[in-house]
Parts: C-alpha cells; sequence; structure tokens
C-alpha cells in the first residue's frame, strides 16, 4: 500500500534507501545532509540494521567497504567537504568492485566554501573522483519524490555491477519538503529479501566452498591491466544500457536547455514560461551524470538543423564539458551558471536567452 | 609414526615473498595455527593491512578483505557489525596502525568493537624500505631519520598499545615477542586469548608483537632477534597491559 507524506530530500533518502533493503549506514555530521544522518540513527534499529556514527568520512566510507564486502546493502552519505575525504575508500570500492551507494548534499566550495545549495562537486562525481581508472554510476534526483525513487535504483545498480553509485543531490533537495509517496512504513517482503540475499563473492567465512578475497591489488604482471581492461568493459556496458534522461519537447524545439537536479526545476520553469510564448525551447535534463546521455545530444544535432544548446548550472561550467564533448563543435553552447550562494533564476534565463 | 609437526590447514603452501628472518612469517603461521586449533577457518574473516603483510590473504586459506592503508579497524568494523556470527580480526603494521590509522584504531577500540587485532611492531615502514615508524626507537637509524630518532623533533616512541589500553571498552591488551622459541609460544598463546575473546562475545582485544624485521635493521636474523631481546622490550615492556 501506498501513502504520501511530507518529507525533505533528506529524509526521502534514506528512507528510500531502507526500502531498498539498506541495512549499513556509517556516517560523520556535516550540513546540509544532517536530516539524513539523523533519520538512520533513528529507522535503522528500528528495522534491524547497523548504525555507526564513525569517527571521519575516512572511517565511515571504509566501514560501507567492510559491510559491502558481506554482501550487505551498505551506504553512506555526506556533503562535499566529506565526498573529498570519502575519494580513498570510494576508489577502494571501485577496485574491489563492490556495490555501495554515496549520497553527496553538495555544498559551496572550494575548500570550506559555505553551506549554500551548489553543483561543483560535478567533475569529482562523474570523472573519477580518486585515483585510478574507474567510474562511478552518478544519479541526479531533482525532486523529493525521485531521490526516494532513485534509491532503489541505485542499490540495484549498485549489485548488478558491483560497483560504487553517487547520489548528486544538492543542499536545496536535502532540506526541501515535498510531498512523497512511499510504500507504507515496515520494509515490504520484498527489501527484506534483499538484504538476505547472500553474493556468492561475499565475505561469510569459507563454509563448504573455497574462501573469497576481497581486494583490488594486482601484483603479477600482467594481472592489473586485464582487470583494468574488465573494468572498461563494464563501464561500456553501463554506458550503453543505463544512460538515462528526461526530454520536453525535443521534437521542435531550436534551444535546448541542459540541466540537472535542482537547475533543472529552474531550467523546466524556464521552458515552461517561454512556450506559453511559443517559443521553441525545450529541456535535457540528464539523470544519470554518469554515464552522460550524449547520444540524444547527437541525434538532436543530427536531426534539426541550426539547434543551439544552453547548459544552466549552479557552477562555473563542469557539466557543460560534457555537453560540448558529445556535440563536438556541432552546435553552438552557451552557458549560465553560478555557484557560491546564488542560483540562477527564472527571469535571469530568461533575460540570458533574450540576449543570445 | 607420531606426526610432529605440519603445515596448518588454514595456511597455504606456496613460497613466502617475505624476507630471511622476517616476523611476519611467524605471526601468520600462528594465526592459522590458532584458527586450526580454535576450529574456526569456515568463520573467521582476517582483514589485511597495507605493509609488507599486504598480501596476507595469499597465505591464509580462508575468507579475507584488504583494507587501504591504517583502514583495516573501519573494514572490520563493517564486517563484525553485520557478520556478528563471523570472527573477524585485522593484522596491522606500526605505520598501518599507529600513524595513518590512528584514528581508526583508538575510535574502534573505543567503541570497544568485539574484534581481534594483531599488531606487528618492527619499528619501522618495511613496505616503503625502511622509514621511520612511529614506534622507531630514539637514536634508531631509518632512511628518513639517517642521523637517528630525536625526541626534540620526531617525538618518541609511541606506545599505542598502552595508550588505548586505557579506554575503558578495552577487553585485552597484551605485548609479546619474537625473539626466542619460548616466547613465540607465549606470542601463540596470547593471540589464541585474543582470538578466544571474540569468540566469547568480550570485547575488543589486541596483541602487540615485537618482530623482526633484519632487512631494515641492517642485521643478520639472529642478531634482530637477539636486538628486539636486548634493547626493544627495553621501551616496550612485554606482559598483560589490560
Ligand atoms: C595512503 C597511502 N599512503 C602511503 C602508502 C605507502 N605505504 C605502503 S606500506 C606503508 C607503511 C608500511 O609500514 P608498516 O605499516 O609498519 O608495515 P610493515 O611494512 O613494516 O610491515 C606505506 C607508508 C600507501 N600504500 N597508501
Ligand atoms: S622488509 Fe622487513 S618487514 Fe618487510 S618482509 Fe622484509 S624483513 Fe619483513
Amino acid at each position: 500500500m501506498k501513502k504520501r507524506i511530507l518529507l525533505s530530500g533528506n529524509e526521502a533518502i534514506a528512507e528510500g534507501a531502507l526500502q531498498a533493503g539498506c541495512c549499513f549506514y556509517a556516517g560523520y555530521p556535516i550540513t546540509p545532509q544532517n536530516e539524513l544522518t539523523a533519520y538512520m540513527a533513528k529507522r535503522m534499529p528500528e528495522v534491524g540494521g547497523v548504525f555507526i556514527q564513525a569517527e571521519s568520512e575516512l572511517s565511515a566510507i571504509n566501514m560501507v567497504f567492510g559491510a559491502s564486502s558481506t554482501g550487505a546493502r551498505a551506504m553512506t552519505s555526506s556533503s562535499s567537504p566529506g565526498i573529498s575525504l570519502k575519494q580513498e575508500g570510494i576508489s577502494y570500492i571501485a577496485g574491489a568492485e563492490l556495490p555501495a551507494v554515496i549520497v553527496n548534499i553538495m555544498r559551496g566550495g572550494p575548500g570550506l566554501g559555505n553551506i549554500a545549495p551548489s553543483q561543483s562537486d560535478y567533475f569529482q562525481a562523474t570523472k573519477g573522483g580518486g585515483h585510478g581508472d574507474y567510474h562511478c554510476i552518478v544519479l541526479a534526483p531533482s525532486t523529493v519524490q525521485e531521490a526516494f525513487d532513485f534509491m532503489g535504483v541505485a542499490f540495484d545498480l549498485a549489485d548488478r555491477y558491483r560497483n560504487p553509485v553517487i547520489i548528486l543531490g544538492d543542499g536545496m533537495l536535502g532540506q526541501m519538503l515535498e510531498s512523497c509517496s512511499i510504500a507504507a512504513y515496515g520494509l515490504s517482503n520484498s527489501s527484506k529479501k534483499r538484504r538476505k540475499d547472500i553474493k556468492k563473492w561475499a565475505l561469510t567465512g569459507c563454509k563448504q566452498r573455497s574462501p573469497n578475497v576481497i581486494k583490488s591489488f594486482y601484483l603479477k604482471e600482467g594481472d592489473l591491466e586485464r582487470f583494468n581492461l574488465k573494468l572498461q568493459k563494464k563501464y561500456k556496458t553501463i554506458q550503453e544500457t543505463e544512460t538515462r534522461y528526461e526530454g520536453l519537447y525535443l521534437e521542435d524545439a531550436r534551444l535546448i536547455l541542459v540541466s540537472y537536479g535542482t537547475m533543472a526545476r529552474v531550467a523546466k520553469a524556464v521552458v515552461s514560461e517561454l512556450r506559453k510564448k511559443n517559443k521553441k525551447v525545450g529541456l535535457v535534463r540528464p539523470i544519470t551524470l554518469w554515464p552522460f546521455p550524449r547520444r540524444i545530444l547527437q541525434d538532436l544535432t543530427a536531426t534539426h538543423k541550426r539547434i543551439s544548446f544552453l547548459v544552466v548550472e549552479m557552477s562555473y561550467g563542469q557539466m557543460l564539458e560534457d555537453v560540448r564533448l558529445a556535440l563536438e563543435g556541432k552546435a553552438k553552447v552557451d552557458f549560465l551558471g553560478r555557484a557560491g550562494g546564488g542560483i540562477p533564476t527564472e527571469k535571469e534565463i530568461i533575460r540570458f536567452i533574450k540576449n543570445l | 609414526m607420531k606426526l610432529l609437526f605440519k603445515r596448518p590447514r588454514s595456511l597455504r603452501e606456496i613460497p613466502t615473498h617475505y624476507c630471511p628472518g622476517c616476523g611476519h612469517g611467524i605471526v601468520q603461521r600462528l594465526v592459522a595455527e590458532v584458527v586450526d586449533e580454535l576450529d574456526i577457518r569456515e568463520r573467521v574473516i582476517g582483514v589485511a593491512p597495507v605493509g609488507c603483510a599486504v598480501i596476507a590473504y595469499d597465505y591464509w586459506d580462508f575468507d579475507c578483505s584488504e583494507a587501504a592503508h591504517g583502514r583495516a579497524l573501519a573494514v572490520a568494523t563493517g564486517i563484525k557489525r553485520m557478520r556478528p556470527e563471523n570472527i573477524v580480526f585485522t593484522y596491522q603494521g606500526d605505520g598501518d596502525l599507529a600513524a595513518i590509522g590512528t584514528a581508526e584504531t583508538i575510535h574502534a577500540a573505543n567503541r570497544g568493537e568485539n574484534l581481534t587485532v594483531i599488531f606487528i611492531n618492527n619499528a619501522v615502514y618495511g613496505m616503503t624500505g625502511g622509514q621511520m615508524a612511529p614506534t622507531t626507537l630514539l637514536n634508531q637509524k631509518t632512511t628518513t631519520t639517517p642521523y637517528g630518532r630525536r625526541a626534540d623533533r620526531e617525538g618518541y616512541p609511541l606506545k599505542i598499545s598502552e595508550l588505548i589500553a586505557q579506554l575503558p571498552a578495552v577487553r585485552y591488551v597484551e605485548r609479546v615477542a619474537l625473539y626466542s622459541p619460548q616466547a613465540v609460544f607465549i606470542a601463540k598463546k596470547t593471540i589464541k586469548q585474543a582470538f578466544q575473546n571474540q569468540i566469547e562475545n568480550r570485547g575488543f582485544s589486541l596483541v602487540e608483537v615485537l618482530s623482526p624485521c633484519p632487512t631494515y635493521w641492517g642485521m643478520s636474523p639472529k642478531e634482530a632477534m637477539d636486538w628486539i631481546r636486548d634493547v626493544m622490550i627495553k621501551e616496550f615492556p612485554l606482559g598483560r597491559i589490560r
């Protein structure tokens, strides 16, 4: 049975995780995601899971490494400075091919920055972030409902590909209250079942099987290169099958806004406002930031001549680079972005478009 | 004919990569013997460090995980909390446990995690080529203290076992050494106790093992063992600390 309740994005992520069978959470306090940690502290014992307030983000991500190595659905959350500390662990999780979900409720940077919403960690999330040739799958919810729903998607993807998945939100999404449709409290049987799924690679004790080892270390000549090629093959499959986006008015649009997460909400308002005035604008909202939905952008330039793009971000042009890479110079790309406190407003964007 | 000595079931038959006279091989064998004797091979999960023992999981014939340098006790916490029915231990060098992983060590101990920790103190960083460790003795020469460790610059040898022994949630801390067959016997008994504690849910147990690194001490294996007996245990006294 479904019901509607009012939740903040942070709470929706936590409840979504629990209903997806997450039974391990370790985190360290940081604004603007503290409601998520507090929610887990309260709810995890109710559902028989484990909550740990770690001594640092370094420790939290490595606790997740350990929990995940037993096959459990495990997650952590933080905001930008804390996610920087977690990069070491995320690289190890990618290298050991462990499933795990990491939530980043982004704030302003660099350094301690401030606690205003921002999208300045796009590079870090989508280009690797830690050391080595690896990728995290990155999902960008834009509403509280999506924040809730994407947790199930995230854990499924993490398990399917044995790969870390990042939920990339921002302080606005984390803090805002919206009505959200969720399964009634108390875990469904399917989420309980998912918690008990024993994976054949997991560390459970070598009873009636040969020992399992979780590691990312390949010392023998050629082994690491072979492993890296295997990872690259996996990433290619993910790119081919898991790319997600939302498109609006793509059939006839001449100007395509490209925006994700909180920023896409404003971009949507801009599109509907301009449509009222019969302006041919549309929107591509990447839902997976990695893999990036490049094909739709390429298809749009192939089918419509004289189409142009406007990337709007709460950063100084990070996703912009992926848009440009996808378009390979075949279309004009403009950019509007602010970060560190300001979010481009509907009015600002419309004025910008008029002056294009 | 009576069989007096054999390879433990929990130890694989592969060539060792450790230097002649290294303590790691001895302690890893002791762990394997203890795991066999307690009959926990099918329940045990080991967490290997980053250090010379990084591929401990190649020697042990049971489930194991790696951990990033210093993070073994965070990884072990995650494993044990999800699977309390398993016996989870970490095996860590002094750089791993008492320098880069100090926070993880103190906080896992302070939470009283029901874990077993085997702490190899060889007073140097072996894997990276003999640099100063937090446990390097005063005046001891290493590649990063070429004139000897000086208290006014590098501080004193860090006694992390004594530090964590003060924490109320810690159950058991003992220091042993590998300088003679009798000492090795005591080391094994102590390691066994630290595993037994976990089986009985008694909480955090740590065994510090003073262990030779002949290569970076610039000594023969025999000289290294004697140095532990004659010099090292003066700084790091043996016995039960908690
Ligand atoms: C984050 C990080 N920093 C540094 C290193 C390099 N490193 C590998 S092992 C090691 C120290 C090993 O010393 P110890 O823990 O005492 O173990 P030993 O080799 O003496 O057994 C260092 C600094 C690393 N692997 N990772
Ligand atoms: S360098 Fe030292 S600690 Fe490392 S294997 Fe050789 S003797 Fe053992």
